[in-house]
């Protein structure tokens, strides 16, 4: 039997009175894609961002090649946070940072790599996402599927173990999405594991290993893709599934 | 050629020394108020309870200070309480950098707070520590987008900075005082030191928005 990659249990997290999360818990294969799905306000956002303690979750743990990680120990949670790379919707690359810059950074300030061998890695992971002529271009000189793109190789620079995506496609015009996938679909070939949350179910079915559907902060259904998008247990599944289908269409 | 004019031709390159003397005195402080104040705005942003309210008790104090009570009480009751010999140019220095100070770190936080959010996010991603997101990430976003206040802070500076005469520091109010009560050409050296006054700032201005030019990034807007 293999032990998970990631392991995450029960985790909880309050805002106010509200609770956003109710007690998920996760574990995730190594080279696994899981796809979260939910509709908005679900918790996946929420879920994501407590994984790597970017939010603070109440209660629940995350163990990581089976060691288990306390945040309150920064050296410990800097250590992690550098084996789970973290992809956002908006893409929060550094605006003041050109693209090969945003890619580098990390080696240099957090790996204490030098800039020269760290700068022949990040030009080789903006390679990698097809982005080596858009190396001296600032954020803002580059389309949303570019810096999507940049962000990706930002975060691979740094030799993830796992990789979360929050909707990394969901700020993107339609016609930039596909660049994006292409590249989600690489590092999944290459044997990455992910945790993704998206909208984009067609996408979603041909890649995931597994489908969880996530509502009001409860995972109330996971499984295979075609379980889930064909015959889910669920009624509320179905709901969102049909929904969902109608809006993204089928791909 | 009339005596007032001869008089203040004579007396102009006495009063551009004292230019440079005003320069030093506000690009000291300037320096001075940077360095403390960017602390202080860091503190005010990322700190907890008790820095947040001292940055704020801080703030309130040098802002609501006197500039001339300042310089006395600085000058004539510190150093001499502490009996501690400090010349008027350094006093000058460093009471109108603590002033600053207290400006520039809300120009700081302002433009610390207008950052989006994600951009710490990102950085803390990483595997920063919070320090290192905000020295590689935050600062040097957030100073870019201050320049025009430190532009404004500058004006302000020198115009300031003439009080400090008070104390004898040689700058160019202090000379022209100085020439005007001997000579008794009062209007004309009066005039021409308002004007070197105006010509500075204009001329700092021009320079920090040259500096603002240098190290413009693409795409992010500054006005
Ligand atoms: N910082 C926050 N403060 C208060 N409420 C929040 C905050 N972040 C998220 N929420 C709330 O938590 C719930 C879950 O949000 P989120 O995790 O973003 O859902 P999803 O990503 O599935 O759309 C929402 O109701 C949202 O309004
Ligand atoms: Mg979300």
């Amino acid at each position: 039997m293999t032990s998970p990659i990631l392991r995450i249990e029960n985790l909880s997290k309050k805002y106010g009175q509200r609770e956003v999360l109710k007690g998920v818990s996760l574990e995730v294969e190594k080279g696994d894609l899981k796809i979260l799905i939910g509709p908005s306000g679900a918790g996946k956002s929420t879920f994501l961002h407590c994984i790597n303690f970017l939010v603070k979750p109440d209660e629940g743990h995350v163990w990581l090649d089976n060691e288990e990680i306390h945040p309150a120990r920064k050296r410990e949670l800097y250590a992690y946070r550098q084996k789970v790379g973290m992809i956002f919707q908006d893409f929060n690359l550094f605006d003041h940072l050109t693209a090969f810059e945003n890619v580098r950074i990390g080696l240099v300030k957090v790996k204490g790599i030098g800039k020269d061998a760290a700068g022949a890695r990040a030009a080789q992971e903006l390679e990698r996402v097809g982005l080596k002529e858009h190396m001296q271009k600032y954020p803002s000189q580059l389309s949303g599927g570019q810096k999507q793109r940049v962000s990706i190789a930002r975060a691979l620079a740094m030799d993830p173990e796992v990789m979360l995506l929050d909707e990394p496609t969901s700020a993107l015009d339609p016609e930039l999405i596909g660049e994006v996938h292409a590249v989600i679909r690489d590092l999944g070939k290459s044997g990455m594991t992910m945790i993704m949350a998206t909208h984009q179910i067609g996408f979603a079915s041909s890649l995931a290993s597994e489908i969880i559907f996530m509502e009001d902060g409860r995972i109330l259904e996971q499984g295979t893709p075609s379980k889930i998008f064909n015959d889910p247990d669920n009624s509320r599944t179905r709901e969102f599934c049909s929904k969902i289908t109608d809006l993204y269409g089928e791909r | 050629m009339p005596e007032s004019l001869v008089a203040v031709i004579d007396a102009f390159p006495y009063l551009l020394q004292g230019s440079l003397v005003t320069l030093a005195v506000v690009a000291g402080a300037l320096s001075f108020g940077l360095l403390v104040g960017a602390p202080l705005a860091i503190g005010q942003v990322y700190g907890g309870a008790l820095i947040r309210r001292s940055v704020g008790l801080y703030v309130w104090f040098f802002r609501g200070i006197p500039l001339l009570v300042f310089l006395f009480l600085f000058y004539f009751g510190l150093c001499t309480a502490l009996g501690i010999n400090l010349s008027a140019f350094t006093v000058a220095i460093i009471v109108l950098g603590l002033i600053s100070s207290a400006y520039q770190s809300q120009i700081i936080r302002g433009a610390i707070q207008s950052l989006p959010e994600g951009q710490l996010k990102a950085a803390r991603a990483l595997g920063m520590s919070d320090i290192k997101a905000i020295v590689n990430i935050i600062i040097p976003q957030a100073l870019r987008l201050s320049i025009p206040g430190f532009s404004n802070e500058y004006s302000i500076l020198l115009k300031d900075s003439a009080v400090t005469y008070a104390l004898g520091v040689a700058e160019i109010m202090a000379r022209a005082h100085f020439v005007a009560t001997r000579t008794y050409h009062h209007f004309p050296l009066y005039f021409a030191a308002g004007l070197i006054f105006m010509i500075l700032t204009w001329l700092g201005v021009k320079v920090l928005r040259l500096l603002e030019d240098r190290v413009r990034i693409p795409g992010y807007s500054h006005n």
